[in-house]
């Protein structure tokens, strides 16, 4: 029973939260309502038994990805509304359904079957334990490589946003520095 | 009463719905990568829920990566997003399109 109320009641939640995310003008709401899409959703994961992962999805998602995109958002003009002009709503939410359809029934498909569980769940060991067994034998080389990933996204973003990040407003020296550069 | 396969299963496909209309619908470049996030996540829902359903730690696994994933895209997209913001002062889509026909 407690399953159940839990359920539905964080699914509505996440659904009010992300129609915000996805209606709103205002990239401040937008955010916000995101983030704590964001924590609702690793409520799902405690209820599905992976405590695991709703932990990593709050660390990860509400810990690193929203306070890098708040970061990111100094940068751009946040407090003025998003202006944005559609010229065909109706045929948005036509495409938007008929695509969601396409990809639920091609996704859903070799569910419905039956699936052989290779790496089956041992429930005297905890959500944890399992997790990091599976993590670290059979996943290890993805592993490895998933943190070789982020570590050149970190350096790619670092040198991305980074470019120019001392800016001062150009001064008759800079033109004669630059113009003796230019002769050379 | 209980929460089966099926109850995740619509939800995942109800909240990646929601995500590709914002995908599908937003003109500014942020929102486009909020939407992202929404997909990915709905998408890590029905991962979750099939590992739980079918005994399989595989789908929890897969959802880690994605989530790796998630995190490296935004930083190389948030760092490419404040690069075009600095040469253009826009975020809007429209201003992407720089060889008109």
């Amino acid at each position: 029973m407690f399953e159940v109320v839990a359920f539905y009641l964080f699914a509505i939640l996440t659904i009010a939260m992300f129609i915000i995310t996805v209606m709103t003008k205002n990239a401040l709401y937008a955010l916000s309502s995101l983030a704590a899409g964001m924590i609702f959703i690793s409520a799902f994961f405690f209820l599905l038994n992976a405590d695991f992962l709703g932990v990593v999805q709050i660390i990860v998602y509400t810990g690193a990805v929203m306070a890098l995109y708040a970061f990111g958002m100094m940068f751009f003009d946040t407090i003025s509304d998003v202006k944005e002009d559609i010229a065909n709503p109706r045929l948005t939410f036509l495409l938007t359904g008929l695509i969601a359809l396409i990809i639920v029934v091609m996704a859903m498909a070799p569910v419905i079957g039956t699936v052989n569980a290779y790496y089956p769940i041992h429930e005297a060991y905890g959500n944890a334990q399992d997790v990091g067994l599976v993590l670290f034998t059979k996943y290890l080389i993805p592993f490895e490589v998933a943190a070789v990933m982020l570590l050149v996204a970190m350096i790619g973003g670092i040198i991305l946003a980074g470019k120019k990040m001392d800016y001062r407003p150009a001064t008759e020296q800079d033109h004669t520095h630059n113009l003796k550069k230019d002769e050379k | 009463m209980s929460i089966g396969l099926n109850e995740y299963m619509i939800l995942s496909t109800i909240l990646f719905s929601i995500g590709l209309l914002g995908a599908i619908r937003r003109k500014n470049l942020l929102m486009l990568f909020f939407a992202t996030e929404i997909m990915l996540n709905a998408v890590n829902i029905g991962m979750a829920a099939i590992s739980k359903f079918h005994g399989d730690l595989t789908g929890q696994m897969f959802a880690f990566f994605i989530i790796a994933i998630a995190a490296s895209e935004v930083a190389v997209g948030l760092g490419l997003l404040i690069l075009w913001f600095k040469r253009h002062n826009t975020l809007d889509l429209d201003s992407l399109q720089k060889m008109k026909g």
